[in-house]
């Protein structure tokens, strides 16, 4: 393997891991774009996906199912495919579900009040799911079904799996389903609007409460599905699981400006090759130190994130 | 209101003070032996100490149905050390001053017992760990033992087997940095290997939060070594050797005792197929000690077979019970004593004497992966 071969390789490696932190620093920064909460609860939503894909997978075994049902297709690109849209999806619905839930009950009656009682209200939900799932399901990581048999692509010189390839194509499948819904719908022009100014929106007959909700819901959904697409990379779950990568994709979402969405999508990636980078050149046990100390220099040079516009605080 | 409140304080201290003498004083009248262990039943390593406890569980059960031990009947109080060192001095702490045990079993990971030692050695209380193979844990004091090799010696049958037995001329080694087991296991590794003709292409470290090796293991798979060293524990391994499947690195990996749990084979599947790891005892191993242990542990544990953890909590209880029995006592210094004795003790391990530094003499078993299940190689014997 030469040298830019390594590096191809590396930036590979980057990308996939990138795609997981942008699909969920889309949920923070949606969130915060429509009611200013940095939503910490974030991760665990994550983390749930991934459980909820888990047991979804393990228990119903669809593939089985159906190569019961219909013994040709067995080991076919169709059964995998149906499989993983299947467990996405319920996982998906659940956490979508949930995400409303939790604004419903824990953010809502906290609207008008200051935004840190909000914002403390988020961690304590974090800590609430972090500590139900260990109760129920233990603290043990368990294995992650690997939805597909792993098989490995020669792409210029470096190698490509399979399950990177899932990995990128569903994160871009699901951002450009994304800007559709924000920019081509009705829901995503209220959304639009909702965040600009909250009373104007309610003035022009917009109901408020139903796009908030919304907002989480797909914010949940898009962490649900990357929860499972990281889970089934790295082979594992457990209830800590959205910890780290919560915090990743927050950053992500700050260095690219939060409230913005192609910015979540591109401080992933940043986020995402840098670690790469560092590990490849031999620093893995300083990689998170970089990761934050990345954000603090962006911070420091522009405040707003890289594609943040300098808007005036109201008053 | 005030005066009320000093009522309820005064009455609660009571309370306390109460429960506490009556808990006390119930263990000083009884005649029992009591030992202490200390495992991580929680945590990172934990089908570790769970597995360990159930072994000792079921000895005290054989022996106090057949009398005990001197006579008087032996209880073992656990502590969930939640694989932790801080969590660990604290648990031996409480197992010397509350508890008043003998002796105590445990911890598991080197980094674990190292926290607990010292305390145990102040208070003149033997310690006995089952696996912590970390050479600097019996240099902690006369009073602390244990029932396993030492890193050295793992490291050393890792280096000769690649040598010898795989034909390795490279190796790259992973460790995680955090870990005192890891990073001494890799310098002997390293040393051994070199001094042995083989060439070590690559060191690179991860810490155990990780869970994306991809870019560490692209560096080694550029380098193309024969073998590659990862003495870690089983949690960071499964997911190294899924990853490296992925990536297509076709050396073959070698690894420690650490690797030795069910859940390898949850996060890495077939991908564990074909490697190698050194380990303290094999259930293979056509020999009546480990054939008779583990028919007792399945009939106790639903058909369930013993892992190492499991065989050397037995052996390091076992150990303590003999050295008691010859000691005619429970006195830490007299325990002490029969301890640095203990010359050809049979146990389901091999057979161990203890050397001048108590550090028992013993072989190892080199442990193939083979369709998701470990298959005994080869057995290495001490030089």
């Amino acid at each position: 393997m030469g040298v830019l071969e390594q590096v191809i390789q590396q930036l590979i490696n980057g990308i996939s891991l990138g795609s997981v932190y942008a699909l969920i620093a889309l949920g923070y920064t949606m969130v915060y774009g429509i009611i200013k909460l940095i939503n910490f609860a974030h991760g665990e939503i994550f983390m749930i996906g991934s459980f909820v894909g888990y047991f979804f997978n393990t228990s119903f075994d669809l593939s089985s199912k159906i190569t019961a049902r219909w013994p040709a297709m067995e080991g076919t690109f169709s059964v995998y495919f149906i499989d993983i849209i299947a467990t996405i999806g319920v996982a998906m619905i659940v956490c979508a579900t949930l995400g409303m839930v939790v604004e419903r009950l824990a953010y809502k009656p906290l609207r008008g009040a200051h935004r840190v009682a909000a914002l403390m209200t988020a961690v304590g939900v974090s800590l609430f799911f972090q500590n139900l799932a260990i109760y129920w399901i233990g603290a043990e990581p368990k294995g992650y079904p690997r939805l597909l048999p792993s098989q490995n692509y020669n792409f210029l010189g470096a190698t490509i799996s399979n399950r990177q390839i899932m990995i990128v194509g569903s994160t871009i499948l699901l951002m450009v389903l994304l800007q559709y819904i924000v920019h081509k719908t009705k829901m995503g022009k209220a959304m639009r609007a909702v965040s600009l100014d909250k009373d104007a929106a309610r003035l022009m007959g917009i109901n408020v409460d139903a796009t908030i909700s919304f907002t989480f819901a797909i914010g949940s959904a898009l962490a649900a599905a990357g929860g499972i697409l990281y889970s089934s990379t790295y082979g594992r779950v457990e209830p800590l699981l959205g910890l780290l990568p919560g915090l990743k994709a927050f950053v992500s979402a700050v260095l690219g400006g939060i409230g913005i969405i192609p910015g979540a999508a591109l401080g992933g990636l940043i986020l995402g090759i840098s670690e790469a980078g560092v590990s490849a050149l031999g620093y893995s046990t300083i990689r998170d130190a970089v990761a934050f100390a990345i954000l603090i220099v962006i911070l420091l040079i522009k405040p707003t994130g890289i594609l943040g516009k300098n808007v005036r605080e109201k008053v | 209101m005030r005066k009320k409140l000093w009522i309820t304080m005064l009455v609660l201290a009571m309370i306390f003070a109460v429960a506490l003498t009556g808990c006390g004083g119930g263990q000083e009248e009884s005649d029992e032996i009591v030992i202490g262990a200390v495992f991580g039943m929680t945590g990172d390593i934990a089908t570790f100490g769970q597995s360990s406890k159930e072994a000792i569980e079921m000895r005290v059960k054989e022996v106090n149905e057949s009398g005990g031990v001197l006579g008087r009947q032996v209880r073992v109080v656990f502590e969930d050390n939640k694989s932790l060192a801080t969590e660990t001095a604290l648990a031996v702490e409480k197992l010397i001053e509350q508890d008043e045990v003998v002796a105590i079993i445990g911890a598991i990971a080197s980094t674990n017992t190292l926290a607990g030692a010292p305390i145990a050695q102040d208070a003149g209380v033997p310690m006995i760990s089952g696996t912590s193979t970390a050479e600097s844990v019996t240099e902690v004091g006369d009073y602390i033992f244990r029932a396993c090799f030492i890193d050295p010696f793992q490291g050393r049958v890792a280096a000769q087997f690649a040598l010898q037995n795989l034909e390795a001329k490279t190796a790259a080694v992973l460790t995680d940095v955090g870990s005192d087991y890891s990073m001494g296991l890799r310098d002997v590794f390293v040393e051994n290997f070199t001094a042995g003709g083989g060439k070590v292409v690559q060191t690179s470290e991860f810490v155990v939060q990780d869970t994306d090796f991809n870019a560490v293991l692209t560096n080694v798979k550029a380098q193309n070594p024969d073998v590659v060293y990862v003495p870690a524990y089983y949690n960071s391994v499964g997911l190294i050797l899924a990853q490296a499947a992925d990536l297509g690195i076709d050396a073959t990996f070698i690894g420690t005792d650490g690797w030795d749990s069910p859940t390898l084979f949850e996060l890495a599947g077939d991908a564990a197929n074909g490697h190698f790891f050194t380990n303290h005892y094999s259930p293979d191993a056509d020999v009546p000690e480990v054939q008779d242990f583990i028919a007792a542990y399945g009939a106790a544990y639903n058909g369930k077979t013993p892992d190492a953890l499991a065989a050397l909590g037995y052996d390091a209880f076992n150990m303590t019970l003999d050295a008691i029995t010859r000691a005619g006592s429970t006195d830490g210094e007299a325990i002490r004593d029969a301890l640095a004795e203990t010359a050809g003790f049979v146990g389901v391990c091999g057979t161990i004497t203890m050397d001048e530094k108590r550090n028992p003499i013993k072989s190892a078993v080199m442990i193939e992966i083979k369709d998701q299940k470990q298959v005994y190689n080869a057995t290495v014997s001490p030089e």
